[in-house]
């Protein structure tokens, strides 16, 4: 279960060799490509941690952790 | 520049500043527990869920400093500033890997602090003394520095002279952390996080309307970037600058989570479960820190002025905004400085508590002699911050909050790598934890405190953090190898491998103290 893990070092090359980023085109929406690819990260690493989390995820999480109204049960209790 | 008082924006200010102390000192009858226990009045009785640890843990990392600090470093040197955003991507795939094994590990043996899992890890009440000695010299600045945030608010607000607002609303903060604990904050955080995301949403949009959009922003800061008396660019470029980049983004998403109060804040939460979907929600923030970047740009694009760079934000808005949303801004910065300031405080409560009155004054104190301390080091650290602002220039704080992430970073090898590794021998992690300080240290004051360093052998210039962490992990190497098992004591180790297991849902139940336990 715990290979799942090697896709949370995607960000990490993704990110720290910045030759592969530090550029100013191509542009999107005003952004040079320096800025624009490294906000896309943000999204990524997120969905990629999700992921990974529904992947290891152990048997059924608990009542408390699972359904719709979670914000009002949290902190209105 | 010179801000105006204005009188819309200290109402809409003091009436946003009137809810937040109000909740703060309610925030104590919320999931009720006995105040009277470390456990409950240093980490909420560890009850908190997804929602709620996603608000504290956003208003405590994301502190209004940084919201600060990364837009006036945008606005003075460009890209460089930028690392803020890879380092706070990077940084929740990391903690994602690490911190549910210490959160399992310390729920078991019900560790409080960082010091406290390296005596049960190595049986070494010197190494565990190191580690804490180094949060509490860490933290005292980073508070200082939200103390700075209010500061700049006040200025912005034209209320400065003086130091009485400053002392009014610290005052008021100590107390309500004082009866609350870390609940006020977890209460706080969710009016805060509120108020930041409105803003910057708001500042974002609105903004570049008015400056005719981000393509002449980004023209208007790479024109203007590199006429400055030390010239700055708005693309990185040549290996130096790079590889500082690359290490800064490293190297502080290293150190983040070596914080008290950033272990406070994940020990506090409900399960491993509720820390590991943190981490795929957490870079929401990311986001709105990479947003609040942006704005040192438009202040250049605005042709922004400012005496001290700290300024750049509060005189954006100023600029920008109807007076009634300068206050709403002004309230978030504001009151986004009181949250970390809170758990900071009280992580250092629980670090002094723990590891050195029951350590090494009063090892037989009842549980509530021990929340009993607590509360009143909470006192006297912000005390301490405090006059750390009065008496001492602004620069000594930012310059001693620089070398905390050095100074955090030493203590990876004794309390993350112990997570997954006993091989290190405790001498060595003691030795190295020295070496890296006293380097780190060095390397830093000679730089005049610039965070890189052109280190010779590599040839790159590179975080001083992370080239102290190298030599660190060296000399705890070579110890571990010279002392072989003599002194290695494996038997004082109280963690067991199966205590670590962070994909094994530990379903314990909350400790059943007090009523109306949800």
């Amino acid at each position: 279960m715990r290979r799942w893990y090697l896709l949370l070092l995607v960000p990490f090359a993704g990110l720290l060799y910045p030759p592969l980023y530090a550029t100013q085109d191509p542009q999107l929406f005003g952004f040079p490509f320096f800025y624009w690819y490294q906000f896309a990260w943000v999204p990524v690493t997120a969905a990629l941690t999700y992921f990974v989390y529904r992947k290891t995820r152990s048997g059924e999480p608990s009542p408390a952790d699972r359904g719709t109204g979670r914000f009002r049960r949290e902190v209105a209790s | 520049m010179s801000f105006e008082t204005n009188a819309v924006t200290i109402t809409v200010f003091s009436a946003l500043f009137l809810l937040v102390t109000v909740l703060g000192f309610v925030a104590a009858r919320w999931k009720r527990g006995d105040l009277d226990l470390l456990d409950e009045w240093g980490l909420g009785g560890r009850r908190f869920g997804t929602v709620i640890t996603w608000f504290l843990l956003g208003g405590d990392l994301f502190t209004a400093y940084t919201f600060i600090a990364v837009p006036a470093l945008v606005f003075a040197v460009g890209a460089g500033g930028f690392f803020a955003l890879p380092y706070t991507i990077i940084v929740f795939p990391l903690v994602f890997l690490v911190m549910p094994r210490l959160w399992s590990v310390a729920s078991k043996h019900r560790y409080v602090t960082g010091p406290d899992y390296v005596k049960g890890r190595y049986g070494s009440r010197s190494l565990a003394t190191a580690i804490t000695f180094t949060g509490l010299l860490a933290t005292m600045p980073y508070i200082a520095l939200q103390l700075v945030g209010i500061e700049v608010v006040i200025q912005a607000l034209g209320i400065g002279g003086g130091h009485l607002p400053l002392i009014i609303a610290f005052a008021i903060l100590a107390a309500y952390t004082y009866t609350s604990g870390l609940r006020a904050p977890a209460m706080i955080a969710l009016v805060k996080d509120t108020l930041i995301y409105a803003t910057v949403i708001v500042a974002v949009i609105y903004i570049p309307s008015k400056l005719g959009g981000f393509d002449h922003i980004f023209s208007a800061a790479g024109d203007a970037l590199p006429k400055r008396d030390e010239p700055g660019a708005l693309i990185p470029s040549g290996a130096d600058a790079q590889v500082a980049y690359a290490t800064l983004a490293l190297g502080s998403a290293m150190a983040l989570f070596l914080y008290p109060h950033a272990l406070t804040a994940v020990l506090s939460s409900r399960s491993q479960d509720v820390v590991r979907r943190n981490m795929s929600l957490l870079p929401a923030w990311t986001f709105l820190l990479g947003l609040m970047a942006l704005l040192g740009y438009m202040a250049i694009a605005a042709g922004i002025k400012v005496t001290e760079p700290n300024l750049t934000v509060p005189a954006l808005f100023d600029n920008m905004f109807p007076s009634w949303f300068f206050g709403v801004a002004l309230a978030a910065i504001a009151i986004g400085a009181l949250v970390p300031a809170a758990v900071m405080s009280i992580a250092a409560a629980n670090l002094f508590t723990r590891n050195i009155w029951k350590e090494f004054v009063r090892p037989d104190c009842s549980d509530r002699e021990e929340s009993q301390v607590a509360k009143i080091v909470s006192l006297v650290v912000k005390a301490g911050a405090l006059a750390f602002v009065l008496f001492l220039p602004t620069k000594f704080a930012i310059d001693l909050q620089l070398l905390g992430g050095v100074w955090m970073l030493q203590t990876l090898p004794a309390v993350m790598l112990a997570l997954y590794t006993r091989w290190l021998h405790r001498w060595g992690l003691l030795a190295g934890w020295a070496a890296g300080m006293v380097a780190g240290t060095w390397i830093a004051a000679s730089q005049d405190f610039v965070p890189v360093w052109a280190t010779p052998i590599i040839g790159a210039t590179a975080y001083t953090g992370l080239v102290a962490l190298v030599l660190n992990l060296a000399v705890a190497s070579v110890l571990t190898l010279v002392l072989g098992r003599h002194g290695r004591a494996d038997e004082l180790d109280e963690t067991r491998d199966v205590d670590y297991d962070e994909l094994r849902e530990t379903r314990e139940p909350a400790p059943a103290v007090g009523a109306g336990v949800a």
